[in-house]
């Protein structure tokens, strides 16, 4: 009973929130209410008894989504509304509405079918993660290991983007070796 | 059955919550007593005998004191940020065994709520959400030295999660569980046993971050008093700022038992002395904490950048491969 009661609980406050980051025009209420969601989410996993998952779940959302914080600072004065630019209604909520219809079909086909099936039953006495790392690194190991590549390649990528001048210390320089650096940017820019 | 376990369950929350919130208003006054002797002042003396009725002056001072909302800020953020503080915090002591199990008239009590086989992973990420609390506090005050704080909130959070995660691993990989009851037994047989012998390296860097999920003194950035006033808390008056603090010293007792816990031996055998052993560890770590403060200048936002990506992130990724090396 209270797994049901906790499905339906969760299930309510994880649309509910969503629905709040998609609708709103505050970007603080957006962005809280998506960490909710996220966070809201692992309750799932919980039920099903993959606490691995969970924890995973909410410690690389809430990373993630303050990431999003940070951006929303940068662009926003997050007190403020943000005024949207409302294009057809009819058609966004046409779209929206076909797409999830889709993700529903998408989902629930193999389960009509009857069609579901564990490749990789439980393993006797092995626990949550043992489970999640022995499927991880024997069936999943290539898309593991391009995944890390992949983000080796951004963080390369950020590094070179971002380190322009990452031998210079702007704190310990003097003022006039300051205003001498700006002018010689202006000049390279112009 | 399953009834009893609610009720037990239940009896275990309303414990904790009202042990730790009242530790934390005593925690406020230990720490003002030992700053005041480590600088040569007497700290609170006026309420009651040496000054221990100040908790329940500052108590009734908060409770009573006008709940302000300013205009301009977002509201219900403004109102829930300091909620998620103090609620994050005693969530995540879900997992933390504080005692070893006991026998109550005759009943045997497991002094921990959920014995999930992940604790370490799910307490780490609770704090870890706590940290939500300053960033939209500061981010909904509306006020620039809170929105300085809340940057500085997201940029702590994100970077020493990663020398948290990084310096326990090392442990993890040894004891093969992210259960603290397992870690407590692999560290049972005596002193000897104790993870910081093996892994002393990983204790350190552990505790060195602990300094900065809890906001504490070398690393108080966040809410730094001489430069961005109180940070994300500068808006903040009455219970508000109260439930801050409370999740702040809550953490801290939290974060004292997850390090004994962890590196530190715990409970032991599980004996009484044991127990004893366990709140004196949490005792050593608290007074620490307020130690540092006493004796420690905060540092820069850079040099806090600095020492974790530069020093503490390739230590611990060091500390693990040679780990790993031992371990095969």
């Amino acid at each position: 009973m209270f797994e049901a009661i906790a499905f339906y609980l969760f299930a309510f406050l994880t649309i509910a929130m969503f629905y709040i980051t998609v609708t709103t025009s505050q970007a603080l209420y957006a962005l809280s209410a998506l960490a909710a969601g996220m966070i809201f989410i692992s309750a799932f996993f919980f039920i099903l008894g993959a606490d691995f998952l969970g924890a995973v779940q909410i410690i690389v959302y809430s990373g993630a989504v303050m990431a999003l914080y940070a951006f929303g600072m940068m662009f926003f004065d997050t007190t403020r509304d943000v005024k949207e630019k409302q294009g057809n209604k009819a058609i966004i909520i046409g779209l929206s509405s076909l797409a999830a219809l889709l993700v529903v079909v998408i989902v629930s086909a193999p389960i009509v079918g009857n069609n579901v099936e564990a490749f990789y039953p439980m393993v006797e006495g092995a626990g949550n993660t043992q489970e999640v790392g022995m499927v991880l690194f024997t069936k999943y190991l290539v898309p593991f290991e391009v995944a890390a590549v992949m983000l080796l390649v951004a963080m390369i990528a950020g590094i070179v983007l971002a380190g322009k001048k990452m031998d210079l210390s702007l704190t310990l320089m003097s003022d006039s070796e300051l205003m001498n650096m700006k002018e010689e940017d202006k000049k390279v820019n112009v | 059955m399953e009834m009893a376990y609610f009720i037990e369950t239940i009896i275990k929350i309303v414990v904790i919550l009202l042990v730790f919130s009242g530790l934390a208003g005593i925690g406020t006054y230990f720490e003002r007593k030992v700053l005041a002797f480590m600088q040569r002042r007497l700290g609170p003396v006026n309420v009651g005998p040496f000054g221990l009725l100040q908790v329940a002056a500052d108590g009734i001072k908060l409770f009573t004191k006008e709940d302000i909302v300013p205009t301009n800020v977002v509201g219900k953020i403004f109102k829930i940020a300091p909620v998620i503080t103090a609620a994050t915090a005693f969530m995540a002591a879900a997992a933390i065994p504080f005692l070893p199990s006991f026998t109550l008239f005759g009943y045997e009590v497991h002094p921990i709520v959920a014995d999930i086989n992940i604790g370490i992973l799910y307490i780490l990420g609770i704090m870890g959400v706590g940290l939500y609390g300053p960033l939209l506090g500061g981010m909904a005050s509306a006020n620039k030295f809170s929105l300085i704080s809340a940057a500085r909130g997201a940029a702590v959070f994100i970077s020493y999660e990663v020398v948290t995660g990084l310096s326990i691993l090392a442990p993890i990989m040894m004891v093969g569980s992210l259960s603290l009851v397992d870690f407590n037994e692999y560290q049972a047989d005596g002193i000897t046993s104790w993870i910081v012998w093996t892994q002393p390296v990983a204790f350190i860097l552990f505790w060195i971050a602990a300094f900065a999920e809890t906001g504490r003194t070398p690393f108080h950035l966040i809410a730094n008093d001489h430069e961005i006033i109180d940070g994300f808390g500068t808006e903040y008056s009455g219970m508000r700022w109260g439930l801050f603090f409370i999740g702040e010293y809550a953490n801290m007792f939290f974060i004292s038992f997850v390090i004994a816990l962890l590196f530190l031996g715990g409970y032991g055998d599980g004996s009484f002395l044991g127990a004893i052993g366990l709140l004196l560890k949490v005792a050593f770590f608290f007074f620490f904490f307020l130690w540092t403060r006493a004796a420690w200048p905060d540092i820069r936002p850079d040099q806090l950048m600095w020492l974790c990506w530069k020093v503490l992130m390739p230590i611990a990724m060091i500390n693990i491969l040679i780990t790993a090396i031992v371990l095969m």
